[in-house]
């Protein structure tokens, strides 16, 4: 018996561990926001104030637009690396079509080609994606490294590499616009994750997404148009980057393709992740996603705001990654 | 231990509980040297569990394990295999991209004098496990170009290479095909002859009666039988594994698919020559309602690959495939399904179930196009649907919303089951309804596709178990070799006759020609 009862007191404990675990896996995201809400109302100056806040939103909205984006593309076990690059892209159409003149003579016209044509452009980026990866069958990371070399190459070639600045108060609106007094790419961005969270829970399209993620041959066999699925997906994501590209542009009234969405690819695919996104597929949680985007941003602006240099930023946001993946690791027993 | 001598091991009034429930209680396992021991019972009956704790894996509430007449107290797999026990799990663990000898030395190299891979002596020792089991394999070839059997026969070598005394086998016959069943009773033989145990645990009765000594039954986590095995029959340990009586099991048949035609309908589809080009050569085919149409044949014989092409999954490279009231053949899973046609996959794991889903999600999986308004998903409809099926079916489940991974194998198969009824089909294609799992859930199955026959449903299934098709099928098309070679029909079929068909091109005179179509 004595060589029973140290085994089974180990077993207690370890369960005991595990349910621990399991609760911090499950509000880990939640539990981190907030150490960091409290760590900047305790050391960072000013955080307090509505000018922190704005700051905040408008740049966080740029990484939760792409992050939903990203999370619905590894709902199907792929991954999307040219998020940045098509935002580069989107950006960069944007100035030359509203300052046309055509679109002088037609200030109307002339906004709707602006927002509309990039991100047609911007679908188009995706079809190409999910054509690679659905129907040439390429793996989704090769696919995706293809537009991410060359997308933000052909917008400086479109740009002859220059920095663009205009002046358009209507486009504009897009990253300076305020309602309710709060900047309109935050409500932007809170409107398309509701959108995308109710398409994947209430609609057949978002039961397809998952369904493909989950089990691609059982989705084909049940009659999922797999295909389809997947081409979608990525059309959904680089559409999203565009408006992420154009907010850009916007912010800055000025388009400059060679830092546009720089990065973003990785800040997007942390937030998915931080958000509970699982890279094997099957899960779409798109709010969470949309806490990661903000829980990512926080860490750059606490360390901005407290005076440490941006290479420091980029380990700690490794870090926020690492801390995710191992808290998923526990989420999984 | 037949042999009287002390077990080789020996577990004795286990129990285990997980939050609360329990899992064992009362269990109790002895394996003598050199026996191979059966163990068998329904999914649930705690086998896996008592094994996890034999190998490390759990921890035990109470009981005692003695391995070699001394305490065995070991916390993990690898402490297990040190001890002299290894497990080859249903899942293989191999590294399928390196080659056979690292497979089987991976972790114990042999060295030589510079600290360096000693590969003149690790590829012979390999190479001389290997042709001591009777197998001829280049031992520098990567492992994943050997089939499935070989690779399982590595994962023995290796048990063989670390001197294990106990080898755990669970399920180890669930993707082999005949021949290759028949390689791993000869090696198991040969680990016996050496004086290495085995515990085999295994759905498949008939291979009990062909390898072990002896077969420890449980039963709701309590080991309820030990026997030797030859003073069991197939019907005796059923009934002991469902606490049910002897006759009643005798009496009612080995299936619940058996019954009546009561009248077949119309002519549900009709495939005249059908080749694709996934090994299926030729195949002349025809299912009317409310009838069985069994798909006989071995392994490989393209009985899959016939059930792929009339569900429109793998496309047709010749041969003409007629639906009643559609003008061509489906052309995708999809179409199938719109047609009225359900395929039940012979792979529950990968072609089947969607782990991360509820319940509830993989059941409307199919019927979905028809459950949603514009892109919107009737919810209230999808849950009154779901209902119903869970109630009629059976299924046990702590809510429809509960992911389908947490479920047993059985209702694990009766929710996809579920899947295809709900689209209401007309054809339902059945590739191994009842593999994996347990009696209990497998005679259930059966009466719940014996009812949708006749109410009118037409089923093509394809079965291993001889015992399904000779009992339930109204006809049964033969395969071989990607060819269906002939038709045989109820009443009149049995075992041996259907065996001989299969077996040999040469028994037509079982065989009536295929076109000749009642």
């Amino acid at each position: 018996m004595s060589a029973v009862v140290p085994g089974a007191a180990d077993g207690r404990r370890s369960r005991g561990g595990l349910a621990w675990r399991s609760r911090l896996a499950r509000h880990g995201t939640l539990i981190a926001l907030v150490a960091l809400l409290l760590v900047n109302v305790l050391f960072t100056p000013n955080f307090l104030h509505l000018q922190t806040l704005f700051v905040n939103i408008s740049q966080v909205a740029t990484i939760a637009i792409v992050a939903v984006g990203m999370t619905l593309v590894i709902a199907t076990g792929g991954i999307d690396l040219s998020v940045g690059a098509v935002m580069a892209l989107a950006g960069a159409l944007a100035p030359p079509i509203f300052g046309s003149d055509f679109a002088v003579a037609h200030p109307a016209l002339g906004l709707v080609a602006a927002i509309g044509l990039p991100l047609l452009v911007a679908m188009a980026c995706g079809a190409f994606n999910g054509v690679m990866i659905s129907v040439l069958r390429v793996q989704p990371i090769i696919a995706t490294l293809i537009l991410f070399i060359s997308g933000r190459g052909i917008a400086q070639v479109l740009t002859n590499g220059n920095l663009q600045t205009f002046s358009n108060p209507a486009f504009s609106y897009l990253g300076t616009g305020r309602v309710f007094g709060l900047p309109f790419q935050g409500w932007l961005a809170l409107g398309i994750a509701a959108a995308a969270f109710w398409v994947v829970t209430r609609t057949i399209h978002g039961r397809h997404l998952l369904a493909v993620g989950g089990n691609e041959r059982a989705a084909e066999l049940s009659g999922v148009p797999v295909r389809r699925v997947k081409i979608g997906v990525y059309m959904v994501c680089a559409f999203l980057s565009g408006i992420a590209g154009l907010v850009v542009v916007a912010i800055n009234s000025a388009s400059d393709a060679a830092r546009n969405g720089q990065l973003m690819e990785l800040d997007a695919i942390a937030a998915a992740v931080v958000g509970g996104a699982l890279l094997q597929g099957g899960r779409a949680p798109v709010f969470g996603a949309l806490l990661g985007a903000v829980i990512i941003q926080l860490v750059k602006y606490t360390l901005l705001a407290n005076g440490i240099e941006d290479e420091v930023a980029l380990i700690a946001k490794a870090a926020i990654i690492v801390a995710a993946v191992a808290l998923q690791q526990g989420r999984r027993e | 231990m037949g042999t009287g001598d002390a077990p080789l091991l020996s577990m004795r009034g286990i129990g285990k509980s997980f939050a609360g429930s329990v899992a064992l209680d009362g269990a109790s396992l002895a394996i003598g040297a050199g026996e191979v021991q059966g163990l068998i019972g329904q999914n649930g009956a705690g086998k896996s569990t008592l094994i996890k704790i034999l190998t490390g894996v759990y921890v035990r509430d109470s009981g005692s394990v003695e391995f070699e007449a001394r305490p065995l107290s070991v916390a993990s797999p690898r402490e297990a295999q040190a001890a002299g026990i290894s497990t080859i799990y249903q899942e293989l663990t191999l590294v399928p991209l390196r080659s056979v000898t690292e497979n089987v030395t991976l972790g114990y190299e042999p060295r030589t004098r510079l600290g360096t891979i000693d590969w003149r002596a690790a590829h012979a020792r390999t190479r001389e496990i290997l042709t001591g089991f009777g197998i001829e394999v280049d031992v520098r070839a990567p492992l994943g170009e050997s089939s499935t059997a070989i690779q399982q026969l590595v994962a023995i070598a290796r048990a063989v290479s670390l001197e294990a005394r106990l080898v755990i086998m669970d399920e180890p016959t669930s993707s082999l095909d005949e021949r290759e069943v028949s390689l791993l009773f000869s090696v198991v033989r040969r680990l016996k002859a050496s004086g290495t145990s085995v515990l085999y645990v295994s759905h498949f009765l008939d291979e009990l009666f062909a390898i072990c000594d002896r077969v420890t039954v449980m039963r709701d986590g309590a080991t309820v039988a030990d026997h030797a095995i030859r003073e069991c029959s197939k019907s005796s340990l059923i009934a002991e594994m469902l606490g049910r009586d002897v006759g009643e099991i005798e009496s009612a048949g080995m299936t619940e698919l058996g019954g009546a035609t009561v009248e077949t309908g119309d002519l549900v589809f009709e495939a005249t020559g059908v080749a694709t080009s996934r090994r299926l050569g030729h195949l002349d085919l025809a299912v009317r309602g409310g009838e069985i149409v069994g798909l006989g044949g071995l392994l490989g014989s393209g009985r899959t690959e016939a059930a792929r092409a009339v569900f429109g999954a793998d496309p047709l490279s010749s041969g003409t495939l007629v639906f009643a009231g559609r003008d061509r053949p489906p052309r995708t899973p999809a179409e199938a399904i719109a047609a009225g046609i359900g395929f039940l996959t012979e792979d529950r794991k990968a072609e089947g179930i969607v782990p991360h889903m509820s319940v509830r999600e993989n059941l409307t999986l199919a019927l979905l196009p028809a459950l949603t308004k514009a892109g919107r998903i009737r919810r209230a409809d999808e849950r009154e649907l779901v209902e119903r099926f869970i109630a009629s079916l059976g299924i046990k489940t702590s809510g429809m919303d509960q992911p389908i991974r947490e479920l047993s194998g059985g209702n694990q198969q009766k929710v996809l089951l579920a899947r295809w009824l709900a689209i209401h089909p007309k054809l339902l294609i059945l590739d191994e309804p009842t593999r994996g799992v347990d009696v209990g859930a497998k005679f259930e199955i059966q009466a719940i596709i014996r009812e949708h026959v006749e109410r009118g449903v037409g089923v093509l299934l394809i079965s291993s178990e001889f015992e399904e098709l000779v009992e339930g099928a109204d006809h049964i098309v033969v395969m071989q070799d990607g060819v269906s070679v002939g038709r045989m029909s109820n009443p009149g079929i049995t075992e041996e006759r259907l065996v001989a068909a299969i077996a040999h091109s040469g028994a037509v005179d079982a065989v009536e020609p295929v076109r000749g179509t009642a």
